[in-house]
């Protein structure tokens, strides 16, 4: 009886985990952003604001009542979904993240259906032909990807497909998506450059992973039953290796999220990165405290969700 | 089944090469030129030591090498297949179907993440054999052949919800299904315990019979092989020693090498060390009530307790055996002993010094008295250390030797161990199995200890190299005036070392017995069980035991 509540038991406390962890995330994220250099209200009220009327405008925005209750009212709030009002412009910072979330949101998506199955194939792939000119040709592609910083792959897609070419239009966001065509060629430039970084860790992992089961008995036993190359490695092997693989790629696609800073920036894509980077310019503490919370709930749901499948993939835990 | 079949063989095997590529990029060649024929419905032992390349031949019969490995030269022939000269599309097409595999470790061998039917079947769903309903029913009859319980629903678990002696009867149910005319059983009862593999013998050799098909019996273990094969191949450093009928290679071996594996098999005894009643001091170990297990602890005592109530006493210059089977606290009883498990309960005595419970608590001088030495000396030994400073460290630890005193000891250690001086200056990887065992012992030897707990020290080393371990132990006894305790499953290695042998059972001493006595001796029915288990180097032993099968259902866990 006990075997068959396991499961649960493993996904409940690995839920419960990940709440804990949020709650510490969100602390770490409130006062990291509290002890930024700066004063909000000198800040926006200029270089010639008199202190009484700085000391108003602290009182006003709630800013003299202890860390720890501010702390607390932002959680609650956070929990009822209410992130905020922007201290620069006034207006609500759900408003201000929502069209940008929903940006990044896009990308992302573009991106991982664009990468994952393309990754997955080569690293299996490659550790299915170990040892060929194709698996020496993927890793030393995949070394190059990882060893040319994203900056340098965007830049240089710039200056070939936009400025000598004329093929793809250097900015995405601005032009007319009036048309599939045009849809393509706005988001071809940062998909491909996103897809390139975060590709080349999972063909790695995958490979990896896959070759550590291939190399286990049972996969040899496989082999002497008559099954072809590919029944070993899809059958046998990879099933086993799912949860190493489901890790690998969680973590490079929580990067498409925060960490695609200098990709919204060349090509001037209006993602939540690119807004946090404007937020932490003008001070304006709900809105990186928000948009930090958001990487964060990312990452950790993308980590969780790999952590699930690992548990519920293995039957010694089913 | 004695065959004196002159029809065509089955299989032929002639002048066969293998190579292998070594880590350091060096071709060696491990099969030299190998003969042999194996006639329909016949089984064949290969027997040798590890390294002798029998594993290596046999499944070179399915066309297949480890990585590294390559066929060189000479000619397999399976029925009507030429294995060497096929593509890798023929090859998968004949196995499973002609030639199939037993392997040594079922547990490894079945994908942890499919149920046992789908991967017990799959030789069928492969080669389209028949319609998957069909290859269901055959297997439940065959798991009902080979006498496993609930033969219609063991299918439906996964591999870790069945015992190690049932998912070997199940891998030959997956060798079975797409009716070979060759099975290749590699090592299959090596894993299991003596009790558990007297009935996968059984079972197999029923399987086989009513299949009619051949076999090919891959051991180190002459005895198990007296009982199942016709006839036998020995083979050492991949050359072919002798070949005969089983009766013939037991009872009449022309080879010296095969006689030299003979003589391995049964140690020389020894007499007993009488408890010498004049000067007769404290005993050198005294356990009394020790009870042990792991686990978080609730109230004073660990969730998974494994000793209950031990007692014994060891008298100085005497050695105590402690046999049993796997999962019966005899390792965990060594390790109580020394300190690396503290027991929750009862007391350790050592030459009358009752010892702290855990080994952080104890004194420099009560660690040195008493050393242990595991199993496996791979893992025992530190890779990135040289020889010298592996048993230097506890010269320093314990003596605070060092600089020339410290290597002057060590040369003199390696000396007592029968080891070349200018060993010390190796890494472990660079040691022979027997040779990193032997090293093990002189770390343990180092401490100038006067209790030595050896665990399964001959285990995991070949039938000749362990027989020479033993006579060094008996020697180190004699010179250093050392006690054993000496855990081992093989009854033969105890009786050859020790005076006094306990029994355990799930944790439990069930009987002590007098080691030269101890089939004679034994009253509870748990060590007579176990004693009339072991094989023996007669043909005929298998097919003449009786055992009371309640007795099996009490005391085995499957």
């Amino acid at each position: 009886m006990t075997r068959s509540f396991l499961p649960y038991i493993l996904v409940a406390q690995r839920l419960g985990i990940a709440f804990v962890t949020l709650i510490i995330v969100s602390f770490a994220v409130f006062f990291a952003t509290a002890m930024l250099p700066g004063d909000v209200a000198e800040i926006l009220l200029g270089q010639a604001a008199t202190p009484e009327a700085v000391a108003g405008l602290r009182e006003a925005m709630g800013l003299d009542e202890p860390a720890l209750s501010r702390f607390v009212h932002w959680l609650l709030g956070l929990a009822q979904g209410d992130m905020g009002t922007s201290y620069v412009n006034n207006i609500e910072v759900a408003e201000l993240i929502g069209g940008r979330l929903l940006n990044s949101l896009r990308l992302a998506a573009v991106v991982t259906l664009v990468s994952v199955p393309v990754a997955l194939t080569l690293g299996i792939c490659a550790a299915m032909w170990r040892g060929s000119i194709f698996d020496r040709l993927v890793s030393l592609l995949t070394i190059f990807v990882v060893s040319v910083p994203e900056f340098m792959v965007a830049t240089l897609a710039v200056l070939v497909f936009a400025v000598w070419l004329g093929w793809l239009p250097a900015l995405s966001y601005g032009v007319e998506l009036d048309s599939w065509s045009a849809m393509l060629r706005a988001y071809a430039m940062p998909v491909i450059s996103l897809s390139l970084v975060v590709s080349a860790q999972m063909i790695r992992m995958s490979r990896a992973a896959v070759i550590e089961t291939i190399n286990t008995p049972y996969v040899e036993m496989a082999l002497l039953k008559g099954a072809s190359l590919s029944r070993m490695v899809l059958r046998h092997a990879l099933p086993n290796a799912l949860g190493p693989i489901a890790n690998a790629v969680a973590l490079s696609l929580s990067y498409l999220v925060g960490g695609v800073i200098i990709v919204e920036t060349i090509f001037n894509y209006p993602g939540v990165a690119k807004l946090m980077v404007d937020a932490v310019s003008t001070r304006d503490l709900p809105l990186i405290q928000s948009c930090a919370m958001i990487f964060c709930v990312s990452y950790l749901s993308l980590i969780t969700l790999a952590d699930l499948i690992a548990i519920l993939s293995n039957p010694r835990l089913r | 089944m004695s065959q004196t079949n002159h029809d065509t063989p089955l299989v032929s095997v002639r002048d066969l090469k293998i190579g292998a590529v070594t880590d350091a990029k060096r071709k060696v060649e491990i099969i030299k030129g190998v003969d042999f024929d194996i006639a329909p419905g016949e089984i064949l032992a290969l027997i040798g030591e590890s390294g002798s390349g029998k594993t290596t031949i046999a499944l070179s019969l399915m066309g297949h090498t480890r990585p590294g490995c390559s066929i060189n030269g000479g000619r397999i022939r399976v029925g009507n297949n030429n294995v060497t000269a096929m593509t890798t599309r023929q090859r998968a097409a004949m196995r499973g179907t002609e030639v199939s595999y037993v392997p040594q470790s079922a547990a490894a061998a079945f994908n942890p993440s499919q149920r046992i039917m789908d991967q017990v079947i799959e030789i069928s769903t492969i080669h389209n054999l028949m319609p998957k309903a069909e290859a269901r029913a055959k297997a439940v009859e065959l798991f009902r052949a080979l006498a496993l319980p609930n033969p219609d629903t063991i299918g439906d678990r996964y591999p870790h919800q069945v015992s190690g002696g049932q998912l070997q009867r199940l891998s030959a149910a997956m060798a079975l299904i797409g009716d070979p005319r060759l099975v290749i059983f590699d090592e299959p009862t090596t894993a299991l315990d003596v009790t558990t593999q007297i009935e996968v013998l059984r079972a197999f050799k029923s399987a086989m019979a009513a299949g009619g098909c051949a076999g090919v019996y891959v051991s180190h273990d002459l005895a198990v092989v007296a009982q199942i094969a016709d006839r036998i191949v020995v083979l050492r450093g991949g050359e072919v020693q002798e070949v005969g009928t089983s009766e013939q290679i037991l009872n009449a071996p022309q080879n010296a090498y095969t006689k030299e594996l003979l003589a391995a098999f049964e140690p020389a005894g020894r007499t007993p060390q009488p408890v010498q009643a004049s000067d007769r001091k404290k005993p050198i170990l005294e356990v009394t009530n020790l009870h042990a297990g792991y686990g978080p602890i609730r109230n004073g005592a660990p969730v998974a307790k494994i000793l209950k109530d031990v007692n014994f006493q060891l008298e100085p210059g005497r050695n105590l055996g402690v046999i049993g089977e796997s999962g019966s606290g005899k390792s965990t009883l060594a390790r109580a002993i020394a300190g690396i498990l503290p027991p929750y309960r009862g007391s350790v005595l050592v030459d009358g010094r009752e010892l702290k419970p855990d080994l952080a608590s104890r004194s420099k001088e009560d660690l040195r008295r008493t050393q242990i030495v595991f199993q496996l000396a791979d893992t025992a030994l530190n890779p990135g250390h040289s020889i010298a400073n592996i048993i230097g460290r506890p010269l320093t630890f314990y003596k605070g030797l060092r600089g020339k005193a410290r290597d002057a000891r060590v040369i003199e250690l390696l000396d007592m161990v029968h080891l070349p001086a200018n060993m010390r200056h190796r890494l472990p990887s660079e040691l022979s199995g027997g040779q990193k065992q032997r090293v093990n012992l002189a770390r343990a030897l180092a401490a100038e200890p006067e209790l030595i707990l050896c665990d399964e020290i001959t285990s995991a080393l070949d039938t000749v190299v362990a027989a020479a371990i033993l006579e060094l132990l008996k020697e180190l006894q004699s010179e250093l005036g050392l006690s054993y305790m000496f855990i081992s499953h093989d009854l033969s290695t105890v009786e050859a070392i020790c005076d006094d042998v306990l029994v355990m059972h799930k944790g439990v001493v069930v009987e002590a017995l007098p080691a030269s006595k101890m089939s004679e001796c034994a009253t509870h029915p748990y060590s007579r069980l176990l004693i009339s288990s072991i094989p023996k180097l007669d043909t005929g032993w298998l097919a003449s035991l009786e055992q009371d099968p309640d007795l099996i259902a009490q005391f085995s866990d499957r």
